[in-house]
């Protein structure tokens, strides 16, 4: 076991401290006789009469030390709480700094040596856990993060509720001063709280508050195994600043260790009456959203379809299949689901919405888009999960077979079972609806094309032609896409760009909240250095100026990541709700802009605040290649960098 | 996809009595872009009416000035309802004329990060 440093007598503690309060003492007298001059001439004088004298009783709590032993402890809680959390083999720790969790924070630098995990700083709580969830998407474990208090956790919580409902896992330390005698007046008592986890328990998977460094050791272990279990979710483990801060008294309590639970798979019985739903089928669609997470779950959905010779639509939660493999029909969704008899989703976020629409009129309503007798299977693990008062588990499906348990780990039995369940007879059946979608797969991928040639050379720039020209930049390399929703860019990645590894795109928020973009793709930048991926993230401006704070986090840290600013000056979302009411009440459409625009902001010059190399606006769309390149070498090099393109909308 | 052209051509039907129909309006070409970028067409349908994931494109070559207004104040899918009031026929007039104005891109062919991208 790690010990802790030695106990020394604080003399050096002592002597500062009069040090500095001799220097203080100077200084105060300094301040009362140099810079009068100068202040006279500049603004009138609102000092005291007479400097302010400590009391008697004042001065001799300043002056009198307590005794030595009570200025110095040796092991205490956090270092304890820092040899657990090693146990659990995390490389980073994302945090803003906050007292309630100062013990731990030193402890992580000083008795854990700052590695395994290693500390980034972050400018708000909100970017250090969206930075934990694009991180763990991309490396299949969490990260972690420290939680200052009510203050902390609430600027973390929607985040939190991204990761929630994106099902991501993710280690959350909060930091608390449960004994009220042992605040300081003031911000302690502010920012401490009775049950700190209440105020994100809806979006958790798990927390607890450990009263003893036992309770804590079991308490992190049985957190880290609950998030890494599917459904994943983040947890939250509150540690007291006293349990922290108290020395330890003789022996170390007992650690924990972790195992993690094998995944829940399927009923055995249930994927078996899927399959042969599935090979029965004269039209089978295979709908996948948030399923894969390997390249390995990847390589099975390949297998599942090329079994049946179904066409598949990747809902992008995840990457879940290769963008450019025939059977990929996602950009004819509409169409495919209309004549699909067996329907199977897959980890789908929403199943009612694949078969269904609801329209957005005066008098709502909705229509099944799918036949009427169309079968609808589901599985997923989702069902294992789910909380009443957020309301992120959408519509009731309504559907003829479901089973729970994780996809990406029932898929090989699923697979199997359809093997065994496709009859020999239906092979050329299977073959010749092949040979249609290879054909209808080719002609999408050319109208597709032949539409990004639409406003080609247009200022604002489009957004095909700024994917056409990233795309050039990335195809010869190791490349990996990050950012916010794909929705907001047409989908034009996953649209133009061959896609066919599972980490090359990891899905969106999760939970739409804005301000994701930019910290979860620094976290993913983080999880793909080491494997020394060129990370590109395609970056919405609304969502930066929630947290531009994330850029600096990535100059500081050398988290090397190409950021291209989709630069449309307004939430143009938003922007047509707003139309959408005004022209509902014949009003005229020359006020909706008010609260939708963005102002011209100079995002190359935000990101050179703060160390970054950057180049724009970019308005002209010849200077968008040149000036890629000139980005690549910088994160070639191992910086970020970001360019800024003045872009269409979407 | 039949279902929804023949809802389509109905609601044609239903509008083509309406007086003072754009086609009979001379347009603008200038004022169309002006209007097209202040009332915010291009916000999903693209600044020279490319189209993209939200709106359907709608230049070169435009549909009719009357199928335009017919589609904007009885939209069939997602696009919001445009009545007169809000954007009247001189103004749909003008938006033709914006589009019709606006030139086709070049051919794949001539464009090489296009065409090492087609299939």
């Amino acid at each position: 076991m790690t010990q802790g440093p030695k106990k020394t007598k604080d003399a050096a503690h002592t002597v500062g401290r009069r040090a500095f309060l001799a220097a203080a003492a100077t200084a105060g007298g300094a301040a009362l006789t140099k810079p009068q001059a100068a202040l006279a001439q500049t603004q009138p004088d609102v000092r005291p009469a007479t400097p302010t004298v400590p009391s008697a009783a004042g001065a001799a709590a300043e002056t009198h030390p307590p005794a030595a032993d009570s200025l110095t402890v040796g092991r205490t809680g956090s270092d304890f709480m820092v040899d657990v959390f090693k146990k659990l083999d995390i490389e980073y720790l994302a945090m803003m700094p906050g007292s309630s969790f100062r013990g731990l924070h030193e402890s992580f630098l000083n008795h854990g040596a700052n590695k395994k995990p290693e500390i980034l700083t972050c400018t708000h709580e909100e970017i250090a856990v969206a930075m934990c969830h694009g991180y763990a998407k991309v490396e299949g474990k969490p990260m972690a993060t420290m939680l200052h208090g009510a203050v902390g956790v609430q600027h973390a919580s929607m985040a939190i509720y991204n990761a929630w409902c994106d099902r991501v896992p993710i280690m959350m330390i909060g930091g608390n001063t449960l004994d009220s005698t042992m605040r300081r007046p003031g911000p302690e008592w502010a920012h401490s709280v009775q049950d700190n986890a209440a105020i994100v328990r809806d979006f958790l998977k798990w927390d607890a508050q450990p009263v003893s460094l036992e309770d804590f050791s079991e308490t992190l272990m049985r957190g880290y195994s609950l998030a890494m279990t599917p459904p994943f979710g983040p947890v939250m483990v509150v540690t007291d600043s006293e349990l922290q801060e108290h020395p330890i008294e003789g022996k170390d309590p007992p650690m924990s260790r972790v195992t993690v639970p094998r995944p829940p798979m399927g009923d055995m019985g249930g994927l078996i009456e899927a399959a042969a739903m599935l090979a029965k089928a004269s039209n089978p669609v295979i709908v996948a959203d948030r399923l894969v997470r390997t390249q390995a779950g990847m390589n099975k959905l390949v297998e599942l379809a090329e079994l049946l010779q179904s066409p598949v639509i990747d809902r992008y939660g995840r990457l879940n299949f290769p963008t450019m493999h025939p059977l990929n029909q996602t950009a004819r969704a509409g169409p495919v689901i209309a004549a699909a008899d067996v329907i199977i989703c897959l980890e789908v976020v929403d199943p009612w919405g694949v078969v269904n629409q609801l329209s957005d009129v005066v008098h709502r309503f909705s229509r099944r888009t799918a036949k009427a007798d169309a079968k609808v299977i589901i599985l997923r693990a989702d069902e294992l999960l789910v909380h009443a008062n957020f309301q992120d588990f959408q519509r009731f499906p309504n559907a003829d077979l479901t089973i729970v348990g994780d996809g990406e780990t029932s898929l090989p039995y699923l697979v199997e079972a359809v093997a065994k369940a496709v009859p020999a007879a239906s092979r050329a059946a299977h073959q010749a609806r092949r040979a249609q979608l290879e054909e209808v797969s080719r002609a999408t991928r050319t109208r597709l094309v032949t539409e990004a040639s639409f406003g080609w050379d247009a200022s604002p720039i489009s957004v095909a032609r700024v994917h056409a020209e990233v795309w050039d930049l990335v195809k010869g390399l190791d490349w990996t896409l990050t950012g916010s929703d794909m929705g907001f860019q047409s989908w034009w990645p996953q649209r133009l760009w061959k896609m066919e590894k599972s980490y090359q795109f990891a899905g969106g928020s999760g939970g739409y909240g804005v301000g994701y973009g930019a910290p979860s793709s620094v976290g993913a930048a983080l999880a793909h250095r080491k494997h020394g991926r060129f990370c590109v993230n395609i970056q919405s401006d609304g969502d930066l100026m929630c947290n531009p704070g994330a850029l600096w986090t990535a100059v500081n840290h050398k988290i090397p990541m190409l950021n291209i600013m989709h630069n449309n000056g307004g939430y143009h979302q938003e922007w047509m709700h707003v139309q959408r009411m005004a022209a509902r009440h014949s009003r005229g459409l020359d006020n909706v802009h008010h609260g939708n625009v963005l102002p011209a902001i100079d995002y190359a010059k935000l990101a050179q605040s703060m160390g970054m190399f950057a180049i724009g606006p970019i308005r002209d769309p010849a200077e968008l290649g040149p000036a890629l390149r000139r980005a690549a070498e910088v994160v070639k090099a191992g910086e970020p960098a970001l360019i800024d393109v003045v872009s269409q909308g979407r | 996809m039949k279902t929804a052209s023949l809802a389509l051509a109905a609601v044609i039907l239903s509008v083509t009595s309406a007086a003072a129909q754009p086609s009979t309006l001379t347009g603008d070409v200038e004022r169309g872009r002006k209007i097209f970028m202040d009332v915010g067409c291009h916000q999903c349908h693209g600044t020279v009416g490319q189209g993209g994931n939200a709106g359907l494109r709608l230049a070169p070559n435009p549909r009719s000035a009357d199928f335009i207004a017919t589609y904007i104040r009885k939209p069939p899918l997602v696009m919001p309802p445009y009545t007169e009031a809000a954007l009247g026929n001189q103004a749909v007039a003008d938006i033709h004329a914006y589009l019709a104005s606006i030139k086709p891109p070049p051919p794949i062919s001539e464009i090489p990060l296009l065409k090492q991208l087609a299939p």
